[in-house]
């Protein structure tokens, strides 16, 4: 970033909160994994050596949704698990972000049956839909660095004073 | 003996005019039963010592959809003794359609006629525990049914309220 190059110079730089905090936030978006069946294995080759997710900040996959900004819907929801997704969605900390990842999660895919639900966006906000099926890990990684343009837009009072009404209306 | 002409004059000796029809499509022994015969007959694959089907490897159905005994159950069950796999199929009349549960013969039954009462709303008697394998409780219908819509009913799974 040329950062330390700068630092050396002058000692200090300035700037305003809003983009730090949105720079810190969009250099670490941890993900929930949620790989539900095939784009998982995508998802996990994404992490690997060689397409290296941690170049985003990102490697931090957490097992747990109270650790997570970004949940990553990898695979087909059926009407079962969607009220799982949406357990999980819901227990993820503000602010949050969502990537539909892949044909199945985007729209129902080729499973345009009775038991998967026919995109996602019904039940969650979806920032970003990657296409692909599965879609391979550079567009995974094109997915996240949509969303960290994305909340690198943000401001940080964005998510302060959010309304309990969301919350009430949960199903928790 | 041909071990086809084994099982089937068996059977047909036992079981007399219940044995509806045997067929031999692609070399696969099919016996078709008289529905209310069909745990009886069970009991004799697996009991008699010459033959032993004693494994139960499947349950299923078919939807005929226009046929007047709508549905047909199909049982696979396989001998070790013999080394052979046969079919056994019943016909069920709609309205509402029921047979007898093999549970008590071959306790696998059990989980394959769940799954075929959810798919397809065949009730089993006597089965144990008849609640929907895949689809939800309080789902109203039977998906593989030929006159279910592929996409599903609208309404019919609940979804979580969209989030914002």
């Amino acid at each position: 970033m040329g950062l330390e190059a700068k630092l050396t110079q002058d000692g200090f730089i300035t700037t305003t909160i809003d983009s730090v905090i949105a720079w810190a936030r969009k250099s670490s978006v941890w993900p929930m994994p949620m790989g539900i069946s095939c784009c998982a294995i995508e998802m996990i080759a994404a992490a690997d050596p060689k397409y290296d997710i941690a170049r985003f900040g990102s490697e931090v996959m957490r097992f747990t949704p109270r650790q997570c900004d970004l949940m990553i819907v990898a695979g087909t929801v059926t009407y079962k698990m969607a009220q799982v997704v949406r357990r999980i969605y819901d227990q993820m900390p503000d602010p949050k972000w969502v990537i539909a990842m892949g044909a199945c999660t985007s729209s129902g895919g080729m499973y345009r049956s009775y038991n998967v639900v026919q995109g996602i966006d019904q039940f969650l906000p979806v920032d970003v839909y990657t296409a692909g099926c599965p879609p391979r890990p550079e567009n995974l990684l094109n997915a996240l660095m949509t969303i960290q343009e994305k909340i690198g837009k943000t401001k940080a009072r964005d998510y302060q004073n959010r309304s309990l009404k969301e919350l009430e209306l949960s199903q928790i | 003996m041909n071990l086809k002409e084994l099982i089937t004059d068996k059977v047909k000796k036992k079981f007399g005019a219940a044995l509806e029809e045997v067929s031999d499509f692609r070399d696969d022994l099919c016996l078709t039963i008289k529905n209310d015969q069909i745990v009886q007959l069970a009991k004799f694959l697996k009991e008699d010592p010459e033959l032993e089907f004693v494994m139960l490897k499947d349950v299923t159905a078919i939807d005929w959809a226009t046929r007047k005994k709508r549905f047909t159950a199909v049982y696979h069950v396989y001998s070790f003794k013999l080394n052979y796999t046969l079919r056994i199929k019943a016909n069920i009349d709609d309205d509402p359609p029921v047979i007898e549960s093999v549970t008590p013969v071959w306790r696998s039954a059990d989980w394959y006629e769940r799954e075929t009462w959810d798919m397809y709303g065949i009730k089993f008697i006597n089965h144990p525990d008849l609640r929907r394998m895949y689809m939800p409780e309080g789902f109203e219908h039977h998906p593989l049914r030929k006159d279910f819509p592929v996409l599903g009913i609208p309404g019919s799974l609940p979804l979580p309220h969209k989030a914002e």
